[in-house]
């Protein structure tokens, strides 16, 4: 795989698939000022893009080594949200037991629902076909 | 200059926040333990470290925004693995947005009620309803439905945390097998951090997950406000 911003190959230098990323991301924070939309315009950015990318618009080429480099240090982007917990350590502190139950639980429930119901339909849909 | 004003300078915290995130990586492949999540263990040595030096969140609010601007053009970027599956996708569209509305609406009922059951608080349960779609959209639900936005983020990132350390398990005892439906339900679950985590098996996997994250985003925003309203209606949260 291609490096990271050093890589100039073909024609997808660093600027131009930033500059791919950012104006979708651009185009989907403007889209996200349509009243009724209320979709995070990163969301909205995301679906941009796919569709330039479907309609042969953008090649994959063009964005795919910035891109890769984005998606693969996500978790690190997600510290300083993470660090914003120390604000509430006293709402948490107080009510640590709903919160971990319910959420744990949660997390088991939809994990488990979206899993199984998606095989079953899987396998119901394609003996219909 | 002054060795306060340089501990609180964006630049050294910044720095901070990569050394840390670089030493707990580090120790996650030395001792090939799953638990000692970097992102996990950044985030406590980060929170311990500004309360010892008397920063406040305030503080580090502002080089922590030079990080977690990266955030949406990293999820604009997961268009690429969206793409790369859009033809399967395509062919089992029923099955797949069945699965998300039913895992959609599970989340929100679950997390609500079972909060409320054990006597949280209800601006707690509130910020709780979006806790499994990601940070951006999370805080738009939780404003929009009287929830603590910052309270949400702080929560989603846990979801994010349990999810991903602990959710390939929990689908083992729940016998969900298909690794493309594990993967569909970790983006559904737990957002980008369950993203993250099975993108590690291949681009495929991370495609599903995506999908899960993409369409419950969208499913929660529209259906976070409805849910909630009616499980307070039914009396079944306090």
């Amino acid at each position: 795989m291609c490096n990271f911003a050093g890589c100039c190959n073909n024609n997808s230098c660093m600027a131009k698939q930033f500059g791919i990323i950012f104006g979708c991301l651009l185009v989907g924070e403007l889209l996200a000022f349509i009243p009724g939309l209320d979709i995070p315009g990163s969301i909205l950015g995301m679906l941009v893009l796919t569709v330039l990318l479907e309609r042969k618009v953008v090649r994959p080429e063009s964005i795919a080594p910035v891109s890769r480099f984005l998606i693969k240090n996500m978790a690190f982007f997600f510290v300083p949200p993470g660090v914003a917990l120390m604000l509430y350590f006293d709402i948490i502190a107080a009510e640590w037991i709903p919160i971990t139950v319910a959420t744990v639980v949660s997390i088991f429930l939809v994990l488990v629902v979206t899993g199984r119901l998606y095989e079953f339909l899987h396998r119901y849909y394609k003996k219909r076909r | 200059m002054d060795i306060v004003l340089f501990v609180r300078s964006e630049l050294f915290l910044v720095t901070l926040t990569f050394l840390f995130f670089w030493i707990f990586s580090r120790l996650q492949t030395r001792t090939g333990i799953a638990l000692l999540n970097p992102m996990v263990l950044t985030i406590a040595a980060l929170i311990v470290f500004l309360r010892v030096a008397g920063i406040s969140y305030d503080e580090y609010y502002k080089s922590g925004q030079l990080i977690e601007f990266w955030l949406k053009p990293a999820i604009v970027a997961l268009a690429l693995p969206l793409y790369s599956e859009l033809r399967h996708i395509r062919r089992q569209l029923m099955p797949l947005l069945l699965a998300e509305l039913a895992g959609c609406v599970v989340g929100i009922v679950s997390v609500v009620v079972i909060a409320a059951m054990l006597g949280a608080g209800e601006d707690v349960v509130r910020s709780l309803a979006p806790k499994s779609v990601s940070t951006p959209i999370a805080l738009e639900i939780s404003r929009q439905i009287g929830g603590i936005p910052a309270l949400t983020s702080a929560i989603v990132v846990v979801v994010g945390m349990i999810g991903a350390i602990t959710g390939l398990k929990m689908m083992t005892w729940g016998r969900v097998k298909s690794p493309v439906s594990r993967s569909l339900s970790m983006g559904t679950a737990a957002h980008v951090m369950g993203t993250n985590r099975v993108s590690e098996y291949g681009e495929r996997f991370g495609a599903y997950a995506t999908l899960g994250l993409i369409i419950n985003g969208i499913l929660t925003a529209f259906l976070a406000d409805p849910v909630v309203k009616l499980v307070y209606a039914c009396g079944l949260a306090g």
